[in-house]
């Protein structure tokens, strides 16, 4: 049988030839250090400005930021955001598979969904969410359309309670746009694969599902991530429309009391860029997951590049510090 | 085991078969050959119905590919029998179209668990049994962008093997290695064949060709122009066209 052929198969380990390792002077980069200081400078002066600002109370902010009502509205934000990304990806998931069939009336209702999701705002999508009283009256019967077989009666906020509507209000916009994104990922895996998982006898569906959308997944992962981010920051719309209490709504109803709006803004601001922070930080690991079988080696974690970067900067001082007596610097002194 | 009565195919207004005649019995090897553009590819790819015919008749195993006859009208086949057709034939592409998230191992048990239902511990016995006998026992846990060229298509064979296919397809298989890694891939393949599976293989390796093949066909501008005996007719080809061929190949 064959061997292996992935190493040279003649000739026994050849003995290194390579001349003495060379030991360099870094390049200077001047530019870098002007920069910095400016940098510096200008931060140093914003921080001033606003830790002697009064109008920032940030005594009102330390002493509220870890308020129940506060954590309570985080919490709402998050399980919202986190209910809404839910069923746009699963929506844009299917939407994006109907588009891409062969059968005229599945794609064609895709393209009219994506159409009106994403050509009308999600602000007003909101509000016709939280004015649905208006439009089915307040008791409604659920029944089988043009039908007339009534399955039930009920009022409207209960069929639709704040938080389902605030769900669908942004899961649905979520859909459109998450359509075109995951679209755009099956799209970038190439046509060799499913010919591959077609010679094998996959079906259409099973060949999508195992083979196509796992690679996918790569294009898909950035954007989501992206989207998630923006989500987060759009339920702040969700408390002026639909009033559930999620972060933004918490804060305007506490600051529409005591009229302290600008400190109670810059919690909300405070909790907003903590927990897109984390979520930055998880998408790196998603994104690492799924490039997986795509490169030779995983490009490394945020602490491993930070590591390396710590150590770099340390063997640098070393170097200079070991090549500084015979450097073109002390010849010069 | 294939039989092809004048088959036509067209890309748009480009005819790329213009009726291609053929016979393949069981156990047979048939080496297709012939310049890029002749429609090797596309006939083979007409085989397991990744193209449509759209003229002629074409059988595998004695049942029409595609549709299926009553009287005298013929019925589309649905997506599912297509599917459970193109399951009992193997193909190998030129570029290997390994699945890269998979292992080389997930590669090779993916058909029989997905389309054949078999249990995960069966095909995982089966699948490192297969990648064992094309040389890769050892690489069971590389994804495809730890192989090498060769390396992969090896994985690509065992993967179309653990189907356990009654007819395989080599599209240009050795086209996208490097020179070095042709021969282990011709390798596998020989040992394929005197293993008695039936095969057709378009490819550029007339050795190959000579020393495995049971027929050879030159196949240029849509048409099998000549077709014969391999060393007979790599010897001494009888037209014009195949003997230009051949003589810029050799």
């Amino acid at each position: 049988m064959t061997t292996d052929s992935g190493t040279p198969r003649s000739g026994e380990q050849q003995e290194s030839r390579a001349g003495t390792p060379i030991k360099a002077i870094p390049a200077r980069h001047p530019g870098r250090w002007v920069a910095t200081i400016v940098v510096l400078y200008l931060v140093v002066a914003l921080i001033h400005a606003a830790a002697t600002n009064p109008n920032l109370d940030w005594g009102e902010v330390t002493r509220n930021l870890f308020d129940g009502f506060v954590l309570k509205g985080v919490l709402n934000t998050l399980w919202l955001t986190f209910l809404s990304m839910v069923v746009g990806v699963v929506l844009g998931t299917i939407l994006a598979v109907m588009r891409l069939s062969p059968v005229p009336i599945v794609s064609g209702t895709a393209w009219v969904y994506i159409w009106f999701f994403r050509g009308t705002p999600v602000f007003v999508q909101l509000l016709f969410w939280g004015s649905i009283a208006a439009l089915t009256g307040r008791h409604v019967a659920v029944q089988i359309p043009l039908a007339g077989v009534v399955l039930f009666h009920t009022t409207i906020t209960n069929l639709v309670p704040p938080l389902v509507a605030a769900v669908l209000g942004l899961g649905l916009n979520e859909g459109a746009y998450m359509a075109e994104i995951v679209r755009a990922g099956i799209l970038s895996v190439g046509e060799g694969q499913s010919e591959a998982a077609a010679s094998l006898g996959m079906t259409r569906l099973k060949t999508m599902r195992l083979i196509v959308l796992p690679q996918a997944m790569r294009v898909i992962v950035p954007p989501t991530g992206n989207e998630t981010i923006g989500m987060l920051k759009t339920t702040s719309l969700v408390g002026a429309t639909i009033a559930y209490p999620e972060l933004t709504y918490v804060v305007t109803q506490v600051y529409a009391v005591n009229f302290l709006i600008i400190p109670w803004l810059l919690i909300a601001s405070i909790w907003y860029l903590v927990m897109t922070s984390v979520l930055t930080f998880g998408q790196y690991y998603i994104e690492r997951y799924y490039a997986r079988g795509a490169a030779r080696t995983l490009p490394p974690t945020p602490l491993q590049r930070f590591r390396a970067l710590f150590g770099r900067a340390m063997t640098t001082i070393h170097a200079r510090e070991a090549t500084q007596p015979l450097g073109p610097i002390s010849k010069a002194r | 085991m294939v039989k092809a009565e004048a088959v036509g195919k067209s890309f748009g207004r480009l005819q790329v078969l213009k009726g291609v005649d053929l016979e393949v019995r069981p156990r047979e090897v048939v080496v297709i050959i012939g310049p890029s553009g002749g429609g090797k590819s596309t006939f083979l790819r007409c085989i397991n119905h990744l193209e449509k015919i759209d003229a002629g008749r074409l059988w595998v195993d004695g049942e029409l590919v595609g549709y299926r006859q009553r009287g005298s009208k013929l019925y589309e086949l649905r997506e599912r029998e297509i599917a459970r057709k193109r399951s009992e034939i193997g193909m190998v592409f030129q570029h290997f179209n390994l699945f890269p998230h998979m292992t080389a191992l997930e590669n090779v048990m993916v058909g029989p668990v997905q389309v054949k239902g078999e249990s995960k511990s069966a095909a995982r016995v089966r699948g490192m049994a297969q990648l064992e006998q094309v040389g890769l026992g050892d690489k069971l846990g590389a994804y495809p962008a730890q192989l090498s060229g060769g390396q992969q298509q090896r994985v690509a064979i065992a993967r179309a093997l653990a189907m356990e296919p009654k007819l395989m397809l080599f599209d240009e298989p050795t086209s996208a290695l490097d020179p070095e890694l042709v021969g282990d891939v011709l390798g596998v393949m020989r040992q394929l064949a005197e293993s008695g599976m039936t095969m057709i293989v378009v490819t550029h390796e007339i050795g190959f060709a000579r020393e495995v093949g049971d027929a050879l066909l030159f196949m240029a501008d849509g048409i099998i122009l000549e077709s014969g005996e391999p060393r007979q007719m790599v010897a001494n080809p009888q037209h014009e066209r195949t003997r230009q061929f051949l003589s810029k190949v050799l």
